[in-house]
């Protein structure tokens, strides 16, 4: 079994990176770009919270505050301090990586619900400040993002967005992927099943927690840069607790501990509001509705369920 | 459920959501909207997206434009701006409009502006802050008052009675930050002075802690209150809660009967400047904006059994001018854009707009009335 | 200096009572099934929109205000029955992305239901401020911290008195063990909900006056209810209101003492620091973790 697993684990990777490929050979318009990159956006933070979540079982309702990080960086370091926008992304990313590595020791001790309310606190306090620095930030009206340049070249079309964000979206899962078949990952799976077991067996419980917080905040940060400089403008509300919940939906309805689960319930978050805008008044309810019946039929996530019948169906 | 059904139902899904994003009826011209109809900024999407609707309607009944009907595209950003932008991509991406009336707030609108620049697609804004239409941008515009505005008319009435030091307390959503902003920029030159300073969130609950601590300061004269929502009905409540006996001066932000009835008896005695829409009734017979702003006043109440708000009056005023701008230049979005900045004379329910080359807005301080509300009404404090 | 400070406390007493309330609607239905409930806030909300409609339509205040709780204790019931009894062994992070949904749903439903302006109801017993060493106080703030202490009275007896009281009591301590005497556990658990939906109504009818009701009021409310919980120890009725009555406390004291602009920040860095410095909450402990 371990042996066929380990076979399979750059199957994962491929596949996505195929239908990446293939998704970005037929979209018809520059709409459809635009949404396919805000898929492949927000999978890069599901990406990074599904190993928090789904595989550490830790659990963080403050991770729109590292995407916060991620998109100021690159709207204000350019637009204030002259900073090209690449090396504000790797600031952002180095910035948000620093502030996880401080916060994660102490806050990760707590445990479940607690853990919950205190990343959810880190998270408003981001989005506070973002408010309310209106001489930095522009406060609740958010800022301009400057384009980005990249070889004397201005990126600004979906199109080219696109193959970037799916670009770095791959990289960032075959190195989740990479990780979770590491000695560190086989470390994880032994803390999300009991950390006191995993503690008896001589991990550091408090260090491996610590790696994945750091590395999912990162990942974050990363969609947020992506975010602010595809979208050439940012509002606070990018930070704001209902975006940390909208990742933790993804999650969830994905496939928590699925790679791929975590951009399925990107495609849904993303995809499902502009196709039910069609409803106007009705869009909330049946978007909760949708979210309720898929957890009730499909309680581990839509992807690993399917998967698990796929296998059923088989043997 | 099989797999197969699983797999049905996904296809099915995703295959709707295609269709439904494609679909447009030909010969129809579009106008689209994108609007904050949910969300902290609903009192003043859900005004603009009901008024939109009805004055569609009645258009299209009375034969349409140019004898074409008009399709409206409404979408609810939820006061989001990443939302906002996404659907103004679909806007003009997918739906072809050929113009758009839209964009509540401030955010969404500066998120919005760069695709229909880009698209060089007239966009007429509902947004308040003076960032919108300053410095020009070619293809946007708005109909609502701007924020400096407001300030400037209330500095004046405030210099008519004497009173020149005041003490701020706004909220901290977009409208309020803007608007302190912009009162904190001209009350020099009116020679008011600002003492003291206080802030709320705009979901607070609870603002008497704040106006303690402006209460408490010495010499205050009046108190100016920017902000929009529940938050300055409650500000006003707890302004007569404390006993504070200055006067208290709202923003435009309030400017709908709902927050008379919000603030209840504390409203009385506050003075704000706000459209003649809210006056329309006791505009003098003789005033060119009476006509129009009692009709739309009594169509709206009559229709929404709700009462009238700026906020849909401003709605009406971008949808008059567009429908002018495209009955003299067709539908190209160009010709209309061109169309629009040659708006001269037309009476709207905020004023009469008068648009050029430079000024994208196109009204003056005179289309600010300073009301006072007396009895649970308006009146002209003038 | 004192009439100041006693204005600070009391709108910060008041606001936190609210706070606790919700809290303790959270404590009720975690305890019972272990389900953090993020649809909580939508029973204030229903509480406050179900009055102000019915007394619009003529109804006397308190017969709007019973009408109001049975709405919401039967949409508790129905939330219960549709969406979590279905799922009951599931992980708490599918539970409380249910509850998401389920929220969204409410409050979609009250959108079409009751439109999406603000409503008002009036003050209980009039608007004419009492002034109390300095201090100016509406007597709807009294009306909540009486309804608040009430409340939380009739809680406990219920907990502690009757027989269905023990038996919630028992479910939440060993759900299999109260099975095992003959406890009809999914009944329980329907009145887990059904109960903190009446709490969570009737803090949204008392606060309705001073707060205003929306069809969105519920989101903040959940969020600082479920920080005033874990602020107070998760799981103890008590420590919830306590929770709540500091949260708010700690926010009216930063906006007068400190900054309006960062009253929020205050409290929320005063509950990082009491999460940290006692991992289990103020009223929790933090014992032995079961293996």
């Amino acid at each position: 079994m371990m042996a066929r697993f380990r076979q399979n684990c750059w199957f994962e990777p491929a596949l996505i990176a195929l239908i990446i490929i293939i998704i970005g050979l037929v979209l018809p318009s520059t709409y459809y770009f635009r949404i396919a990159t805000l898929v492949l956006i927000a999978g890069l933070s599901a990406t990074g919270l599904n190993l928090l979540l789904g595989y550490a079982g830790q659990i963080s309702l403050g991770h729109a505050g590292f995407v916060g990080i991620g998109a100021y960086a690159v709207a204000v370091l350019p637009a204030k301090f002259a900073v090209p926008s690449l090396l504000a992304v790797f600031c952002g990313t180095l910035v948000s990586g620093i502030v996880a590595l401080i916060i994660g020791r102490p806050i990760l001790r707590l445990k479940d619900h607690f853990l919950a309310v205190a990343t959810l606190a880190f998270g408003i306090l981001i989005a506070m400040v973002l408010n309310n620095e209106q001489w930095l930030t522009g406060g609740p009206d958010g800022m301009a993002v400057p384009r980005v340049e990249l070889f004397g070249i201005r990126i600004r079309s979906a199109q080219s967005w696109y193959w970037i964000c799916g670009g770095v979206l791959v990289l960032a899962v075959v190195l989740a992927r990479n990780l979770l078949d590491s000695s560190t990952g086989r470390a994880l799976r032994a803390l999300h099943d009991s950390e006191v077991a995993a503690r008896s067996a001589g991990i550091d419980v408090a260090r491996i927690k610590s790696i994945v917080f750091v590395i999912s905040a990162v990942f974050a940060s990363l969609s947020g840069s992506l975010y602010a400089l595809f979208n050439g403008h940012v509002t606070p509300d990018i930070a704001s607790f209902l975006n940390s919940i909208e990742i933790v939906t993804m999650v969830v309805l994905g496939g928590m501990g699925s790679l791929s689960g975590g951009l399925v319930g990107a495609v849904i978050l993303v995809v499902l509001p502009q196709a039910l805008s069609f409803f106007h008044e009705y869009e909330h309810l049946l978007l909760g509705l949708l979210m309720i019946l898929i957890l009730v039929f499909m309680r581990a996530g839509i992807v690993p369920t399917l998967a698990a019948r796929w296998a059923r169906g088989r043997t | 459920m099989t797999l197969h059904k699983s797999l049905a139902i996904a296809a099915g899904l995703l295959l709707g959501a295609t269709s439904l994003f494609g679909g447009a009826q030909a010969q129809d011209i579009k106008v689209g909207a994108v609007l904050s109809v949910t969300g902290p900024g609903a009192f003043l999407g859900d005004p603009a997206d009901k008024t939109l609707r009805m004055y569609v309607d009645e258009i299209n009944a009375k034969g349409g434009v140019k004898g074409r009907k008009l399709q409206l595209v409404i979408y609810d950003d939820g006061g989001d701006a990443g939302k906002a932008r996404t659907f103004a991509t679909r806007l003009v991406e997918e739906d072809k409009i050929v113009a758009m009336v839209g964009g509540s707030s401030t955010g969404t609108t500066m998120a919005m502006v760069p695709i229909f620049e880009e698209a060089q697609i007239p966009f007429i804004s509902l947004g308040g802050a003076v960032v919108i239409i300053e410095p020009v941008k070619k293809f946007v515009f708005k109909t609502p008052h701007t924020d400096r505005m407001a300030c400037e008319k209330i500095f004046t009435d405030l210099k008519q009675r004497n009173l020149t030091r005041i003490a701020l307390i706004s909220g901290t959503d977009g409208f309020g930050k803007s608007m302190r902003d912009q009162c904190a920029a001209v009350n020099a030159k009116y020679g008011v002075e600002i003492l003291a300073e206080e802030t709320y969130g705009p979901r607070d609950t609870d603002m008497t802690p704040q106006l303690t601590n402006l209460k408490a300061k010495a010499g205050v004269q009046a108190v100016i209150n920017p902000g929009f929502g529940q938050g300055p009905a409650i500000v006003t409540r707890n302004f007569r809660q404390l006993g504070f006996a200055v006067p208290l001066y709202q923003s435009h932000g309030v400017a709908s009967k709902q927050y008379i009835d919000l603030a209840g008896d504390a409203a009385n005695g506050v003075r704000l400047p706000a459209a003649a829409l809210l006056v329309a009734d006791k505009l003098a017979a003789s005033d060119p904006q009476k006509a129009v702003a009692s009709a739309y006043a009594t169509k709206f109440q009559t229709i929404t059994k709700e009462p009238v708000s700026t906020f849909g009056g401003h709605a009406f005023d971008g949808l008059m001018i567009l429908v002018g701008a495209m009955e003299r230049g067709g539908f190209d979005p160009k010709a209309i854009r061109d169309e629009i900045e040659k708006t001269k004379g037309l009476i709207g329910t905020a004023g009469v707009f008068n648009m050029s080359a430079s000024d994208h807005m196109g009204l003056d301080l005179s289309a600010f009335k300073m009301l006072e509300i007396r009895n649970g009404d308006w009146a002209l404090a003038e | 200096m004192l009439a100041q400070f006693l204005q600070f406390a009391m709108s910060g007493l008041t606001v936190g009572a609210v706070y606790g309330i919700v809290a303790l609607g959270f404590t009720l239905i975690y305890n019972a099934s272990g389900v953090m409930n993020f649809a909580q806030g939508e029973f204030v909300m229903i509480g406050g929109m179900v009055t102000v409609s019915a007394v619009g339509a003529g109804v006397p205040l308190p017969l709007a205000a019973l009408i109001a709780v049975i709405v919401a204790a039967s949409v508790g019931v129905l939330l219960q029955r549709l969406a979590i009894e279905p799922v009951r062994d599931a992980p708490p992070v599918v539970l409380i992305i249910i509850t998401v949904g389920a929220a969204l749903v409410i409050r979609g439903v009250a959108q079409i239901v009751f439109g999406k302006q603000l409503h008002k109801l009036s003050d209980f017993s009039g608007d004419t401020p009492l002034a109390f060493l300095g201090a100016s106080i509406l007597p709807q703030a009294l009306w909540v911290l009486a309804g608040t202490v009430l409340i939380v009275a009739l809680v406990w007896l219920f907990l502690n008195l009757t027989m269905l009281g023990k038996a919630l009591i028992a479910t939440s301590a060993n759900r299999l063990a109260a099975k095992l005497v003959g406890i009809n556990i999914s009944f329980i658990l329907a009145l887990a909900f059904a109960l903190s939906a009446v709490i969570g109504s009737a803090a949204g009818i008392l606060v309705t006056p001073i707060t205003f009701t929306y069809a969105e009021v519920g989101t903040l409310l959940a969020l600082k209810g479920f920080a005033a919980l874990v602020l107070g120890g998760l799981g103890s009725p008590l420590g919830a209101v306590i929770g709540g009555l500091l949260l708010g406390l700690s926010e009216a004291f930063a906006a007068g003492y400190l900054s309006s602009t960062y009253k929020d920040a205050v409290a929320l860095l005063l509950m990082i620091a009491v999460l940290l410095l006692r991992p289990g909450g103020i009223l929790g402990h933090a014992g032995a973790e079961r293996v």
